[in-house]
């Protein structure tokens, strides 16, 4: 190794190999395009070349990989939500991000922490304890904790009764675990790109050719192509993408921001969340205090940070972790996030025939990135929904099948 | 501190308001089909650009319109809904459900 490094060092050419293969032109045809480069497209890229033998796929991605939310989220990744098509769902995701380090060669620094949602009513204990039933019964770890064991597992938490919210419980999930975001969008384009998957980023899709009811062509600003079938997974951009295709979507853009404060040694091992209080906490392999919280109060197509939004969290994050009043702010940001109004994702068929979504990931959407990579390329290959994504169809909003997933999405993600 | 312009209660914190979603044509309940209730229910224009809305001064409780640009994050105008409603609903029972309450 050292000797490799310095050979490395004294060449005078940099033998070192090239992560994403240089972009060639594009190509007239694709078998798939895929518009969007962030995880959850580069994951179906993977997917479709990996193991159902679709090579002939483009990914085109307006900025560089990863740059949209799959790089602004606070990674937190679980599956103790609370209808059982989202248990089952965001469990099969778990299960696959447990192994993703070893699948991709590439290290997503996956680490389990353990996520307590924290209840301070009793309408938040209850469903707390909801949630762990549907959980439990559907094999997730997940238990309804007390103060007394809040005190054991969370020592810095305060637990004063003399707050404006004190705290009376929570929802514990040890699986609950965190990883590097971009590694996961590097992870799947590096592999994609080996098995000739090409990826094509500063390349933004500007229109949707479509001829009876069948998309023929996607334009973009380097030129348009043919394709035998399009997906979309562009988060923020949905419903304006969706309408170059000529479809409308239940779907508003709103920022969600986030923050972290200085790297500090290692003090907090688990991932806390308090829906109440509107905050979410962890600290990151690099020591970082990962914070956030909802989203902002009105629609836009924007990413910038207020002060509003940093004062009104610090208030309600020193309320339960004191300790951390002398820490500085590093880096503020935000992500415009799809939220749908039931807070479950629009996954599959869309009115147009070989046109596919991944959308409505709002806030939620990192930890399904690798589940949306399989099944959306499992749609993708044999044109049959997945009966694990089928309550996600875009379609549910006519027939009002909801997939009310709020209480265990909006706050916690 | 963004502001808003209230047209009942002049520039007030953006704070102040709460957002109440595109100003769109409600189809009348008792004749459209359910796939068209469906579209006003769910479906948003949600555009990049300018948008219609409303919105409400909670303090007073007070409902108006506001066009802004979801890009720019800037507020163009601001108006009272009479502006654009000239008559109530008619909320009267429709001819078709006489007899059946
Ligand atoms: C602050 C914040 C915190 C979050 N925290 C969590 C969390 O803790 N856990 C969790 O599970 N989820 C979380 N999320 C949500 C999560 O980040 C997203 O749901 C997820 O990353 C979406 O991935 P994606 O690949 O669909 O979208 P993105 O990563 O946004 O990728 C979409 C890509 O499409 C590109 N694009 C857009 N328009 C075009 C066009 N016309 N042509 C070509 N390309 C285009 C964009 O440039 C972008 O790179 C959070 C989000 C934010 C903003």
């Amino acid at each position: 190794m050292p000797f490799g490094l310095i050979k490395y060092g004294l060449s005078s050419s940099y033998p070192g190999k090239r992560f994403l293969s240089a972009q060639p032109d594009l190509k007239s045809s694709y078998d798939v395009v895929i518009i969007g480069g962030g995880g959850h497209g580069l994951a179906t890229a993977y997917h479709l070349a990996r193991y159902h033998g679709i090579r002939n796929v483009a990914v085109f991605e307006k900025g560089y990989i990863g740059g949209g939310n799959t790089g602004r989220n606070t990674a937190i990744i679980r599956s103790n939500y609370l209808t059982p098509e989202g248990v089952a769902f965001y469990e099969e995701s778990v299960s696959l991000y447990r192994q993703l380090s070893n699948e991709l060669d590439y290290n997503i620094l996956y680490s389990e922490r353990g996520h307590f949602t924290l209840a301070h009513t009793d309408s938040a204990m209850r469903t707390s304890r909801w949630r762990a039933e549907v959980n439990k019964h559907l094999g997730v770890d997940s238990e309804l904790v007390y103060r007394d064991d809040l005190a054991r597992l969370i020592p810095q938490l305060n637990l004063s009764e003399d707050v404006r919210y004190p705290v009376l419980g929570a929802l514990y999930h040890p699986p609950g675990a965190i990883a590097r975001h971009d590694a996961v969008a590097w992870g799947y384009a590096g592999r994609a790109t080996e098995l000739g998957v090409e990826i094509h980023q500063g390349t933004t899709v500007t229109d949707i050719e479509v001829t009876d009811g069948r998309v023929t062509g996607v334009v973009t600003d380097r030129g348009t192509v043919a394709c035998g079938t399009a997906v979309q997974a562009v988060a923020g951009m949905s419903s304006e993408v969706a309408r170059l295709a000529g479809i409308k979507l239940p779907i508003r853009t709103i920022p969600l921001q986030a923050c972290v404060s200085q790297p500090m040694k290692p003090s907090l091992d688990p991932i806390i969340v308090s829906g109440s209080l509107h905050v979410y906490i962890s600290q990151s392999d690099r020591g970082e205090f990962v914070m956030g919280g909802s989203t902002d109060p009105y629609p836009r197509y924007q990413t910038t940070s207020s002060l509003d939004f940093i004062e009104g969290l610090m208030s309600h994050v020193l309320e339960l972790l004191p300790h951390l009043s002398e820490v500085q702010i590093l880096r503020q940001w935000a992500g415009m996030t799809d939220m749908t109004p039931d807070f479950a994702p629009v996954m599959g068929e869309t009115p147009v025939e070989n046109y596919y979504i991944d959308a409505g990931w709002g806030t939620w959407g990192f930890k399904a990135t690798p589940v949306c990579g399989k099944r959306m390329a499992e749609l993708l290959a044999t044109r049959r929904v997945p009966s694990l994504i089928a309550p996600f169809r875009l379609s549910r909003f006519e027939d009002f099948s909801l997939v009310g997933e709020k209480g265990a999405a909006s706050v916690g993600h | 501190m963004k502001q808003m312009q209230c047209p009942l209660n002049g520039w007030r914190n953006i704070q102040e308001f709460a957002h109440g979603g595109e100003v769109v044509d409600e189809p009348d309940p008792n004749r459209c089909t359910d796939a068209e209730w469906a579209e006003y229910i769910f479906m948003e224009d949600n555009k990049a650009g300018l948008v219609k809305e409303w919105w409400c001064h909670v303090a007073t409780a007070y409902w108006f319109i506001a066009e802004r640009d979801t890009v720019k994050d800037e507020i163009v105008r601001t108006y009272d809904p009479s502006e654009l409603f000239k008559e109530r609903r008619d909320y009267t029972r429709p001819e078709a459900l006489e007899g059946k309450s």
